[in-house]
């Protein structure tokens, strides 16, 4: 990584945390902002590789994507609780739990983190295992609807690989 | 409006009651701390309800701050759980 | 005023649900992975949908101090984010650990 990603990468990482002090405090004297311009300068110098890992291609158009996909998710979480929901309440409980073994063909880490998130937040499935080579998740399913919605249909993962432009 | 929230406060505290019993109870290390974890998370439901049951608004930075703190003591003990060591040094 | 309660009425009581849920799944369910499925996802939703009905009600009662509004939005992603991985650590400790999963027609554990 050059000099030019990595003070990229300081840049972005010095912006975002200014602009959380100034949402979390909220007064905009002088002495605030130059104490929340040294404390976004301290914490930036000691820890900017861990946010920002210098610049990679078409960023913009990535965030925007996310950006629209955020909906869909939210709506997708709020049925599938109500499905859950359903299996705690009936008086039989009609659960069958598995754990099985799916392929992706994403290979960056914020978009296995992404799938990784969605997948244990849509319920009927948690990630227990995630190989970053491969691209391989290990998840344990609740029963045999969203293990085959997972396995056979692959809505969730062509929709971060199309997020995240990594067919 | 306000009584509500009392209500809605003493039902996050009778399921905190409920999930007092599987922290109890739970045979097993990972099912105590799975209770615990829940237990932190229902408490900043709490927080913040308290926070408007007072007419105090600016009570939230405390339920925030919580929340981190009980993410980060969750993760540190799954990782010493899992390895048996912090730190390899 | 009376439609905001109303909303903020509508809002609170289905959080209120599914953290129920979330606690009953803690009790009923047989075995450690599936008491997760229960508490980690129903708790989430609960919460968001609880301050999503705060951030609407602060908005109309509070309506001098905006920031406050978009701290509560922070707690919100914040949660969405951070439950989901906590969750997610539990179970890979204990899957390393050798926790076997509960197949149908075992005795409870």
């Amino acid at each position: 990584m050059n000099r030019g990603e990595k003070g990229f990468g300081i840049l972005v990482t010095f912006c975002i945390m200014f602009l959380f002090w100034l949402i979390l405090s909220g007064f905009f004297d002088a002495f605030h902002l130059i104490a929340g311009v040294v404390c976004s300068a301290i914490v930036t110098l000691i820890c900017h590789g861990l946010l920002v890992k210098g610049k990679s291609q078409k960023m913009f158009l990535k965030s925007v994507r996310l950006f629209l996909y955020i909906p869909w998710q939210l709506w997708q979480i709020v049925l599938a609780n109500l499905d859950v929901a359903y299996r705690v309440l009936h008086p039989k409980m009609p659960i069958d739990p598995r754990v099985i073994e799916c392929e992706t063909s994403l290979r960056g880490d914020f978009a296995l983190t992404t799938l990784a998130n969605c997948i244990t937040l849509t319920p009927g499935t948690i990630t227990i295992f995630v190989e970053p080579g491969k691209g391989k998740f290990w998840v344990h399913a609740l029963a045999k609807e969203p293990a085959d919605a997972h396995l056979v249909d692959k809505t969730m993962q062509r929709k971060v690989a199309d997020v995240f432009m990594e067919w | 409006m306000i009584s509500a929230f009392l209500g809605i406060g003493l039902l996050t505290v009778l399921t905190i009651l409920l999930c007092s019993y599987r922290a109890v109870v739970g045979p097993g290390v990972f099912n105590r701390m799975a209770a615990v974890n829940v237990i932190g998370t229902k408490t900043v439901v709490l927080l913040v309800i308290m926070g408007y049951y007072f007419e105090r608004p600016l009570f939230f930075d405390i339920p925030l701050l919580y929340a981190m703190l009980n993410f980060i003591g969750t993760l540190v003990f799954a990782k010493y759980l899992e390895r048996g060591e912090l730190c390899s040094w | 005023m009376l439609l905001v309660d109303v909303i903020v009425t509508i809002l609170l009581t289905s959080g209120m649900f599914f953290m129920c849920i979330g606690a009953i799944g803690l009790l009923r369910f047989p075995d450690f992975y599936t008491r997760l499925h229960a508490t980690g996802k129903c708790d989430t939703l609960g919460e968001g949908l609880i301050i999503v009905s705060l951030i609407i009600y602060h908005l109309f009662h509070y309506p001098g101090t905006p920031l406050m509004a978009v701290k509560l939005l922070f707690l919100i992603i914040f949660i969405f984010i951070a439950n989901p991985t906590a969750i997610h650590a539990i179970v890979k400790a204990a899957y390393r650990r050798g926790l076997k999963p509960w197949r149908l027609g075992e005795r409870r554990r």
